[in-house]
């Protein structure tokens, strides 16, 4: 049967054309991840095997602090945004739908629906009024800026966990006389687990990938590596850019990896 | 009907699911949906001299999305470099939603007709790009169609072309640009529709003495339009908001709407003109997700 509808659904040239199309979104990224090991200063000439822009890279202070940065504001994102994201999917789900829960859910996920640009033009606005009033200039900003778009990354894998998630264990629970609160801890948060880990994992890949916003909202020196990245261009590229990007892809594979392992159906 | 003590209980899973809601809300309402409403605010107050504004009311900055005053005699002329870089903005997303249909669609039906082992490691090669920092996709981009990049080093080095083809910096080298960052986005809901496509229909249609393209044609793209209209929007969307390719690839000369807002932003021009701008961007964007609601509930809705 399998094999049948195998056949039945193959056209002449789809199969072609999808292999080239894997090719293709593949060279340019095997092309940047080659040159990040190439010897001399050019991107685009070969000449020899070497780590040396690795060194070079890990030696540059500013990417040093970059990195830093990123990973700071990262962290800090993921934790917030899947924190208040947790809260939400627990409200959004498993309960009568109420008054205002499409609003919610709208509003939950507007970051994916509204272009970057105007987002970051915005927040560069309000967030200069507060910095002109306040005079505080530190990463409080980027942190904020990220944590609330990293919300809807975060919020619906753990909301796909929770709607697939059994009641009957949490309603054992209290006909043996487990507090709500308890229930909560031993019972909801532990089944839970695969699904909060996965969305902090994406919210912590999108908000280390962010260009635009940070890009917008940063005070004086406080690139993150993505923003560095941009604004090497004025200048003549070196493999140092490909081996922090090469380093960077390499993390989001790891996660990726780790994330459909998490969230993999097991039948 | 409802006793009063369910109808309590279901007022306070209501009030729950609101103060559970409210963390989020608030994160979102400071850090994204609060300052949308500053853009509204501001396309409609007077451009300061150097950058931000001044708050009296006008309307120069809608006005000027598509005029200029003429600066002798202050009459209204239509602004021939604005709509040229709306028509290169508009013109670009559609190609290259065209594009990666074109692509994406071969793409998407050969993964739904892996068998069931394969399809999921297809699935997840389509993935990765999709999760990989555009910035990082862009230069892999600009690394291969640069002037002395790998693709013209290989036609040279082959004969193919005497010269280096000149890509890099024109729309051409946007529109690939895009085309590559923005595939995934159609090909996910592409495969999410042809993977529940009934292939027994095919049979159906075989055995009616259908063509292949007939089949394609009358079965096929009919029952997987959802899908279509579902990944054209979701291509459509980000390339007619894209900033960081068309500056990358773009080079500064061939500006679309996005680059056009922070120009009118950071070179302190405008700002007005760049809120009015925005705003004009969020609405395009809005009517276009609202087209793709309808279409994703009719595609769930097998008898719509």
């Amino acid at each position: 049967m399998a094999e049948r509808r195998f056949e039945i659904g193959r056209i002449p040239g789809f199969a072609t054309v999808a292999v080239a199309t894997f090719v293709m979104l593949y060279l340019p990224i095997a092309t940047l991840v080659a040159f990040s090991f190439n010897e001399g200063n050019s991107i685009a000439v070969w000449e020899g095997l070497s780590l040396h822009w690795y060194r070079e890279a890990w030696d540059n202070q500013a990417v040093k602090d970059a990195t830093a940065r990123s990973l700071i504001i990262a962290v800090c994102a993921a934790v917030i945004s899947t924190t208040v994201a947790t809260m939400a999917a627990l409200g959004t789900t498993r309960r009568a739908k109420f008054r205002g829960e499409t609003f919610i859910y709208v509003a939950i996920n507007q970051p994916l629906m509204v272009p970057e640009i105007v987002t970051a033009v915005a927040l560069m606005i309000f967030f200069g009024m507060i910095k002109v009033a306040t005079g505080y200039q530190g990463l409080g900003y980027l942190i904020l800026a990220h944590s609330a778009f990293c919300i809807p990354f975060a919020y619906l894998p753990i909301r796909a966990r929770l709607e697939g998630m059994d009641l009957s264990l949490e309603a054992a629970a209290s006909d043996l006389y487990a507090t709500p609160w308890k229930t909560f801890r031993h019972v909801t948060l532990p089944l839970l687990g695969p699904g909060i880990l996965a969305g902090a994992m994406l919210a912590f890949v999108i908000s280390l990938d962010d260009v635009i916003i940070t890009e917008f909202v940063k005070s004086g020196g406080q690139d993150t590596l993505p923003t560095y990245m941009l604004g090497q261009l004025r200048r003549t590229m070196t493999p140092e850019v490909n081996a922090i990007s090469t380093a960077l892809l390499a993390l989001t594979v790891m996660l990726l990896t780790a994330f459909f392992l998490l969230t993999r159906k097991r039948d | 009907m409802a006793s009063r003590a369910e109808e309590r209980m279901q007022r306070q899973s209501a009030r729950n699911g609101w103060l559970l809601s409210l963390p989020a809300l608030g994160l979102l309402l400071i850090a994204a949906l609060g300052p949308l409403l500053i853009i509204f605010v501001y396309s409609v107050l007077t451009p300061g001299q150097y950058g931000n504004v001044v708050w009296e009311f006008s309307w120069d900055g809608w006005v000027s999305i598509l005029f200029t005053r003429d600066i002798f005699d202050g009459t209204l002329g239509l602004a021939d470099a604005h709509l040229t870089i709306f028509w290169r903005s508009v013109s670009l997303s559609l190609m290259t939603t065209l594009a990666t249909f074109a692509l994406g669609f071969p793409t998407a039906w050969f993964i739904a007709t892996r068998p069931p082992r394969q399809r999921g490691l297809w699935l997840f090669l389509i993935t990765i790009p999709f999760w990989t920092n555009l910035l990082i996709r862009t230069f892999a981009i600009n690394e291969v169609i640069r002037q002395e990049g790998v693709l013209n080093t290989f036609l040279l080095w082959t004969g193919v072309i005497e010269r280096p083809l000149s890509i890099i910096y024109t729309d051409t080298a946007v529109l690939i640009g895009m085309a590559y960052v923005y595939l995934p986005l159609m090909v996910l809901p592409l495969f999410a529709a042809i993977d529940r496509f009934d292939m027994r229909l095919l049979e159906a249609g075989y055995d009616l003495y259908a063509s292949r393209w007939q089949v394609l044609r009358r079965v096929i793209l009919p029952i997987v339009k959802p899908g279509i209209v579902a990944g054209s929007i979701l291509v459509f969307v980000p390339s007619l908001g894209a900033y960081v390719t068309p500056r990358v690839l773009g080079g500064g000369k061939n500006m679309m709407i996005g680059n056009f807002i922070e120009l009118q932003f950071l070179a302190g021009r405008n700002w007005p003109l760049g809120a009015a701008l925005s705003v004009t961007l969020l609405l395009i964007v809005t009517a276009a997700l609202l087209i793709y609601v309808r279409a994703a509930n009719r595609g769930s809705n097998p008898h719509g």
